[in-house]
């Protein structure tokens, strides 16, 4: 197997190789990847749409249907995750172990018995656990507000500097994943349930097609946000930077909901139950 | 010697893109592990974001980001020589985006394989999925 | 020409690479993969690329790793290969 793979990519490589002799010099302004329609790009974007950010502007606007259905791949990938993984039919667990917190011995309890509620003496531990650090604990809960105060910062400040929608969603993402990593998983989804994630998912493509539907009801093309003039008061380039600025917000809900719902799935292996 | 030279040294960095595509593509055949070959998915991938994304390089030109001047000129003209091509970057941040979504559904297989079958080796599961149907009625 | 420095990462990230998919500890290749993440995002804010640089250090050197981590704590860390 080895030689065979060898082989084909070795031929593979060598075809590639064969064909960079066409190529342009690299770095060269007359390149052709580089005339017809970018120069368009970067000289009209911004007197167009009043958003410095080129490519942020191409994002939402010039290319803004590949964007939708790109976020529509995302969400599919969530539902996709939650129909391989998801186990509702479980049968209860054997044993679960509790924590009496005032004296540290630890319960296990089979089947059948009785299980304490959550309380402040008794405490629901994992199966793999690990003593809590609280360094990590409390440094992970010094930062996390200033991570997702710096996503939203991103969000909404795509126009002007990198950033936009994706980034943004993913980092404000991955600070509820911190919160997961640094307590466990049961407290994160106390706080944002897998319900919540599923319809965050599904509001963020709503918004962005919504946004395109009200610009097709106001009698301009799909996805044409010049039609918003009108509602905002402005012109038709502010219009546009407006339009851009809800898409992103959209995309920027759908991709943390995303990222919260496959990490819960795939962490605990669809159990909802103990995680990392 | 001169002119067999300098096709080498102008076009060299392509010649990596590609040995790095070609790495990936290697560890998805050959390797017998799922997750080896995940991995050598994701290294085909962000291979090829890197190959588009060095297109759009321009030589003295600064990010696609226009600069403001004081507000006074901002009738200024914008030359396109200034800015790098910003159109591959845009098609690439797509690419990464479904490169993840990809990543965590393959994950997901993954786990649901190990699961059902007990093993992660391509051989063992080959083997233990004939078993099954020479057991099943 | 690409400068000294576009070519010390490029080494960097073709050993990263070739180590990912050798190493025969999962935890290890999991690891590798995010350091290689890491390295191309460099690679792209150096060729003036901060969108796309931005992009992949969040999603490849931040979710990709917890999720690689995730799927091997639950499957097995050891492979023959």
């Amino acid at each position: 197997m080895r030689l065979f793979a060898l082989i084909i990519v070795s031929g593979c490589g060598f075809l590639l190789i064969y064909g960079t002799a066409d190529f342009p010099r690299w770095a060269d302004p007359a390149a052709p990847a580089c005339t017809h329609v970018s120069d368009y790009y970067i000289e009209k974007s911004e007197e167009q749409t009043c958003v410095p950010n080129i490519v942020t502007a191409i994002l939402a606007d010039y290319r803004g249907y590949d964007t939708m259905f790109e976020t529509t791949v995302i969400f599919g990938a969530g539902v996709a995750c939650f129909f391989l993984l998801r186990n509702y039919r479980r049968k209860a667990p054997e044993f679960r172990l509790y924590r009496h917190v005032p004296t540290g011995i630890t319960f296990r309890i089979e089947k059948g018995g009785k299980f304490p509620d959550d309380s402040a003496e008794f405490k629901r531990i994992d199966s793999l656990w690990t003593p809590q650090d609280i360094i990590i604990e409390t440094a992970v809960r010094l930062l996390i507000p200033f991570i997702q105060i710096f996503a939203l910062y991103v969000i909404a400040h795509g126009h002007h500097s990198p950033g936009g929608g994706f980034q943004g969603g993913v980092i404000l993402g991955a600070s509820i994943i911190l919160f997961a990593i640094s307590k466990d998983l049961r407290s994160a989804i106390t706080r944002i349930g897998e319900q919540t994630s599923g319809l965050l998912c599904s509001t963020g493509v709503f918004v962005y097609v919504g946004t395109g539907t009200l610009c097709l009801l106001l009698g301009a093309n799909f996805l044409d946000y010049g039609a918003l003039a009108g509602l905002f008061h402005s012109t038709t380039a502010m219009a546009r930077s407006h339009g851009i600025m809800i898409v992103e917000i959209g995309v920027g809900i759908s991709v943390m909901a995303v990222m919260v719902c496959l990490y819960y799935i795939i962490s605990s292996a669809g159990n909802m139950d103990e995680g990392l | 010697m001169d002119e067999l030279l300098s096709p080498i040294l102008s076009k060299y960095n392509y010649w990596v893109y590609i040995t790095l595509m070609m790495i990936g593509l290697y560890a998805m055949i050959a390797k017998s592990n799922l997750v080896k070959k995940i991995i050598g998915m994701n290294i085909l991938q962000t291979a090829v974001i890197l190959f588009y994304v060095s297109i759009g390089a321009k030589q003295g030109a600064t990010i696609p980001i226009i600069r403001h001047g004081h507000e006074g000129a901002a009738a200024h003209a914008v030359r396109a020589a200034d800015y790098i091509n910003p159109l591959p970057h845009v098609l690439m941040l797509t690419a990464i985006v479904v490169s993840v979504a990809t990543l965590g559904v393959a994950l997901a297989l993954a786990i649901r394989i190990y699961r059902q079958y007990g093993t992660l080796e391509e051989d063992d599961i080959a083997t233990r999925i004939t078993g099954d149907i020479r057991k099943s009625p | 020409m690409i400068g000294l420095l576009d070519l010390l990462i490029l080494m960097i990230v073709i050993v990263c690479g070739i180590a990912a998919i050798s190493i025969k500890d999962l935890l290890g290749a999991a690891i590798l993969f995010s350091a290689y993440s890491f390295m191309m995002c460099l690679l792209w804010a150096i060729m003036g690329a901060v969108d796309v640089a931005f992009t992949e250090a969040s999603v490849g050197a931040g979710v990709s790793t917890v999720l690689f981590v995730a799927a091997v704590f639950h499957t097995t860390r050891r492979t023959k290969d």
